[in-house]
């Protein structure tokens, strides 16, 4: 592996995760693995986010909509259907895909602030719709059948699993978008982000690269939100589609450095770490999201590059190590 | 000479204003054509129409003898057409060798990453931008951002090359460097139409000339014959100072 210098953009974040699924089993500590746990879904939600925010430029404040819908579709298939959790992932990620992609024919066209606005729509609606849909029990949500935890080895056996399938999908999007960055596609997914017009004038079919980059950040995004359901017991509406998650997604996001493929993953980190500082503490446990929010605008105004954006802006060297 | 391009009683309107008014002519290969009138004439008007930026209200375009009216840009670059912009538009966020590969790999050819950074290792020693591989666009100068521009078109490998204005706001030392930078991409085959307000240069580097006025097109012929049309000398140059000028330089 003489090359391996080249491969340090992925294999830093590899590591990264590796220890973090490792770190409660050497440690012994349920808490431990509640908090890995916390982190894990943080870095797949907002890797997978970065495709569409940092690749392609284009701002959603509702991605939770696909951790959400995934998340109720394999949750119905294996609560209802009685399919195994491996079929009820498949068909979560197939489905928020799937939702990705007609959305994307219909509001990819907007851009900038339109865009933002019509996801923000785009969740609320498909909250109001699952509340109303008997099939999916309406406004008291669906509450798993504890059986299906047997089919897995009891509750503790399964909620284990369900912690390393999590760093599973943690890995797949942290390889996912750094295949992406590095490939032709996300190439013209930059181009995109950059200019659209002259991209397109250049040969990029933008149209369609918009569409694969916004599935390719919603499936995994589905596949997260029927596991932390699977390991919660329940899902209801207002826990599937809750708009404050996807602006703490930005925030990720924006902290570590969009477009990048290790920002996100320190941004997860960072801002779980905040978070798990600020609901502990006495003076900040009501005002959490608002010091969140004081976060993103401060990022926003002082380094919108984000920490590993604003390193390979003062450090040349590090774009070719750091993409 | 087979024809590249045919632009056939092409018409665009944008509300009540008439910008471009049954404009016909036709390129053949390997070509420079100069494309002059004063501002607002609707120069980067037909421009538009020829990549797709805009669809024509009437008229035909046939490239390659392929009606290709109302295609999408995208659709146009693949077919083989690269153009640069008035105002640049780089990709700012991107490197300099970034930005061409950009080029490379999505223009007619379809490269993959590898032989596309080869190209444009190649088109950047050919426009003078090797030493400034690993730059961010974003901080080259005017001049370098037109460099960049048509880097960018040149690694698509395009069959013709539309340039909008690649000369103004350079320096007169970089505007010899970059008219022999054309003559070099018409002697590879690369057909050209550019748009110049540069008199000297683009009479000196052209084939032949088209001038378009308030969206018609008043003349048509060699530089020569443009230089002497007195409509075009009335109607486009008005200044007859700035005529006799124009008439000393092509001596």
């Amino acid at each position: 592996m003489k090359n391996w210098r080249n491969h340090l953009g992925l294999i830093i974040p590899i590591l990264v995760v590796v220890g973090l699924a490792v770190w409660p089993a050497l440690t012994d500590s349920i808490s431990a693995r509640e908090q890995a746990f916390t982190i894990l879904k943080a870095v797949a939600l907002a890797s997978s986010l970065n495709i569409l925010l940092g690749y392609t430029g284009y701002v959603s404040f509702g991605h939770i909509v696909f951790y959400g819908f995934g998340g109720y579709i394999g949750l119905y298939f294996l609560n209802e259907q009685g399919w195994s959790i491996w079929a009820s992932l498949l068909i979560a990620g197939i489905s928020a895909g799937l939702l990705a992609f007609l959305l994307g024919k219909a509001i990819l066209r907007l851009r900038g602030g339109y865009f933002a606005l019509a996801t923000i729509g785009i969740n609320e609606a498909m909250k109001a719709l699952i509340n109303n849909l008997d099939i999916f029990g309406g406004a008291v949500g669906m509450t798993l059948n504890f059986k299906v935890y047997k089919t897995y080895g009891g509750a503790a056996e399964a909620l284990s699993m369900a912690f390393y399938i999590m760093a599973g999908l943690a890995l797949a999007s942290i390889i996912v978008s750094y295949l992406v960055r590095v490939s032709k596609f996300g190439l013209g997914l930059l181009a995109i982000r950059e200019n659209e017009d002259a991209a397109e004038v250049m040969g990029i079919v933008a149209p369609d690269a918009k569409t694969w980059a916004y599935v390719l950040s919603a499936i995994i995004p589905g596949m997260v939100g029927m596991l932390f359901f699977f390991k919660n017991g329940n899902v209801e509406p207002h826990v599937a589609f809750p708009l404050h998650a996807s602006i703490e997604l930005l925030v990720m996001v924006m902290l570590g450095g969009q477009g990048t493929v290790l920002g996100p993953i320190l941004g997860a980190f960072a801002y779980q770490g905040m978070r798990g500082y600020l609901v502990t503490s006495d003076i900040f446990k009501d005002i959490q999201l608002s010091v969140s929010g004081a976060v993103l605008l401060l990022i926003i105004l002082f380094i919108p590059a984000g920490a590993v954006g604003w390193l390979r802006n003062r450090f040349a060297p590090l774009r070719r190590v750091l993409p | 000479m087979t024809t590249l391009l045919q632009i056939q009683g092409v018409t665009k309107r944008f509300g009540g204003l008439q910008a471009l008014t049954d404009v016909t002519f036709n390129l053949s290969e390997g070509q420079i054509m100069g494309l002059i009138g004063p501002n607002g004439a609707g120069k980067t008007t037909l421009f538009n129409c020829i990549n797709g930026v805009y669809t024509p209200e009437e008229g035909k375009i046939l490239f390659q003898g392929e009606n290709v009216t109302g295609s999408k840009t995208y659709n146009m670059a693949r077919r083989g057409l690269a153009r640069t912009h008035q105002i640049v538009q780089p990709l700012n966020e991107l490197t300099v060798q970034e930005n061409i590969m950009a080029g490379a790999c999505f223009g007619r050819e379809n490269h993959n990453l590898h032989n596309a950074a080869e190209i444009a290792n190649e088109v950047m020693d050919f426009v003078g931008l090797d030493t400034r591989t690993d730059q961010l666009a974003a901080s080259l100068n005017v001049a370098q951002k037109k460099r960049l521009e048509m880097a960018r078109a040149l690694a698509a490998r395009p069959y013709l090359l539309l340039l909008d204005e690649v000369l103004a706001g350079l320096n007169p030392s970089e505007i010899g460097e970059m008219v022999e930078t054309v003559k070099k991409i018409r002697d590879r085959g690369i057909t050209i139409i550019m748009i110049e307000h540069v008199m000297k240069a683009v009479m000196n580097v052209s084939d032949h000339m088209l001038v378009l006025d308030y969206g018609q097109q008043i003349a048509e012929g060699t530089p020569t014959e443009i230089a002497n049309n007195p409509q075009v000398i009335e109607a486009y140059l008005g200044d007859p100072e700035l005529a006799k000028k124009l008439m000393g330089d092509d001596e």
